[in-house]
């Protein structure tokens, strides 16, 4: 009743392939976006900054950019923690070896750097594909980790392999705090999330949708297999190489090749399947399921399971986490952006029953 | 009795020249020749396995033909891409629909014009001025082609959950959205009951008609087949047995035994 179209007319077509096109729904956005870029920055605390807002945006667009490679494209990857770290150092090396160059610039460049080497590790897709790709990629993962770990230049000679990221510097203004750091990642996710929007509902994302769902007929209506499998990898890998680079200099303060292990990358697939392939809202779910959900069962049983030996709680977590998922994905195996679209489904009619 | 075409049927378009192609040992196509007229409705027939959809294959670069040459529109190929064809204004239908099962009608037809399309992603991602506009005209050209055969209705709906008659309708619609000069059908009416035999008959008159589009199809139905289309090519066991008018190709001696079987 409350959530419905009627007396909404589209008078032309570009309202109609508007991304919300519908005004409650645009309201809604506009609210979130007003909280979460001015309410939030004004009450959360410290903690909730860099523990919790910061990873959630950081990895979520990490999922975006997997999102585009697995969900839109359809190519498996198992690479994208490996991208990540190449954004990572690619703008670690560039800050430190190009004189000031400014650090957004940077950051596009580690993108940039990651977009290659996508590209690269992507071409074994123009011949294989599914398992055998995410294989494919997996070595991607095992290389790159292992290279930035072997050769000394990327971490500058670094005794330890663990180097401090330089300082967040942007236009004469150091973003030192977590809320100021929330607030930089917070617009860079934004923007590139709509970025990818707009992709995704344009030709481009046509294309590779085409590709994932049926690559013969859209080589037959003249889709080029190659460019657009190699245009998924390149823009997934970019999405995936600033999330990297934030990851560094805005979550941990570090760059270690440690960091983005296969674990990441699983972390992130996981976040896709959870939230929906193919959708940008369900990079968003699945990243704040992954990042949320354990700790919010942490406080659950701390806070009320105390009586339990500690040898049965802290095991109590992942099964209570691994059970979710199963039931989440028994209940809509598309993901939660699904669910979500169902539900909106149902409150057009809500609460009356036709 | 053949319908004469709403347009003139004009000069060779397409010659197919001693096409021959072969899995491993098999023979699907063995030194096949025919040409297609422009404007013209030319249908190739034949029992099940007699090479028809491997024809149409060669013909938009599928399947590369071990032998023979492909005239289209005066070059000449040993193959074509399918890129290529693409991008010459061939388009096509598939025997078991070949739809893409995760989008929406709507996208699926847009889809069909991304060779119109010349913005690129990074103009996209923006979604500024060209792209928008780009985007916005070819819309334009898909809602004609919607209203044309008659979906809009379906307009907004994942096309997986369609039913058969649609989705081989919306696949139609998407072959159209390249504006073809040539256009492939491959069964269009396989599966259908009267009424939607009917009505794709009559889509695929309108579009001859209206648009010129030239087209060769695959039918099994004899009834539509001698009923709309001006000239028929045999196929059997991957040879020509037969080609010429509807009414040659009803009285040929080969062709009924292909048909019926040979009373040896």
């Amino acid at each position: 009743m409350f959530y419905r179209e009627a007396g909404q007319y589209k008078t032309t077509y570009e309202a109609d392939s508007a991304i919300f096109p519908i005004r409650q729904e645009r309201f809604a956005f506009w609210t979130f976006l007003v909280i979460a870029f001015v309410v939030v920055p004004l009450t959360a605390s410290p903690y909730l900054f860099s523990a919790i807002l910061i990873p959630f945006l950081i990895l979520a667009l990490a999922a975006i950019g997997l999102n585009i490679l697995t969900g839109y494209a359809g190519q498996l990857s198992l690479g994208s923690a490996a991208f990540m770290a190449v954004g990572a150092f690619a703008s670690y090396n560039f800050v430190l070896r190009v004189p000031g160059i400014p650090l957004l610039v940077a950051f596009g460049c580690g993108g940039l750097s990651a977009a290659a080497v996508g590209i690269l590790f992507g071409l074994p897709s123009l011949r294989i594909r599914g398992f055998y790709l995410a294989v494919a990629t997996l070595a991607a993962q095992f290389f790159i980790v292992w290279c930035l770990t072997k050769i000394g230049w990327f971490t500058n000679y670094s005794a330890s392999g663990v180097i401090t990221a330089q300082a967040l510097v942007i236009l004469g203004y150091t973003f030192d705090t977590p809320r100021a750091k929330y607030l930089l990642v917070l617009t860079i996710v934004a923007l590139m999330a709509l970025a990818a929007k707009n992709m995704a509902r344009s030709n481009t994302g046509r294309k590779w949708m085409a590709v994932r769902d049926m690559d013969v007929a859209a080589e037959v209506i003249g889709i080029r297999l190659m460019s657009s499998k190699l245009l998924a990898f390149a823009v997934s890998s970019f999405y995936c190489g600033v999330a990297g680079a934030l990851y560094a200099y805005a979550y941990l303060g570090t760059v270690e090749p440690e960091a983005y292990n296969l674990d990441l990358s699983f972390r992130i697939l996981f976040m896709i399947i959870i939230g929906g392939m193919g959708t940008i809202l369900g990079s968003f779910l699945g990243a704040a399921f992954i990042v949320l959900t354990p700790i919010l069962l942490n406080i659950f049983v701390h806070t009320f399971a105390q009586s339990l030996p500690s040898s049965v709680s802290s095991n109590l977590e992942p099964m209570v986490f691994g059970g979710m998922i199963i039931y989440f994905l028994v209940v809509e195996p598309h993901g939660l952006a699904r669910l979500w679209q169902i539900g909106k489904e149902k409150l057009r009619l809500w609460p009356f029953p036709h | 009795m053949t319908t004469a075409a709403a347009r003139p049927i004009g000069d060779v378009i397409l010659t197919l020249e001693h096409i021959s192609l072969a899995f491993g040992g098999v023979k699907a196509l063995a030194d096949i020749s025919f040409d297609v007229r422009e404007h013209e409705i030319r249908a190739i027939i034949g029992p099940n396995g007699a090479g028809k959809s491997s024809m149409l294959n060669v013909i938009n670069g599928v399947y590369r033909p071990q032998e023979g040459t492909i005239t289209f529109r005066g070059e000449v190929r040993r193959n074509m891409e399918p890129h290529h064809a693409a991008a010459q204004g061939i388009a096509r239908t598939f025997q078991n629909i070949a739809l893409f099962k995760g989008m929406s009608v709507l996208d699926n037809i847009m889809t069909g014009r991304n060779l119109r399309m010349r913005t690129s992603f990074i103009e996209h991602a923006l979604h500024w001025g060209r792209a928008n506009r780009e985007e916005i005209e070819n819309r334009h050209r898909v809602e004609e082609i919607i209203d044309f055969l008659e979906i809009q209705h379906i307009r907004k709906a994942p096309v997986g959950k369609l039913p058969y008659g649609l989705q081989k309708r919306v696949e139609l619609a998407r072959a159209l959205a390249a504006e073809p000069s040539l256009l492939l059908l491959d069964e269009p009416m396989a599966g259908m009951n009267v009424e939607e035999k009917q009505d794709m008959c009559r889509f695929v008159l309108d579009v001859n008609g209206q648009y010129g589009t030239t087209i060769v199809l695959i039918e099994h139905d004899m009834g539509v087949v001698m009923d709309i289309s001006d000239r028929v090519v045999v196929l059997d066991y991957g040879r020509k047995i037969g080609d010429g008018v509807p009414d040659e190709v009803r009285s040929s001696k080969a062709v009924i035994d292909a048909y019926l079987g040979a009373a040896h």
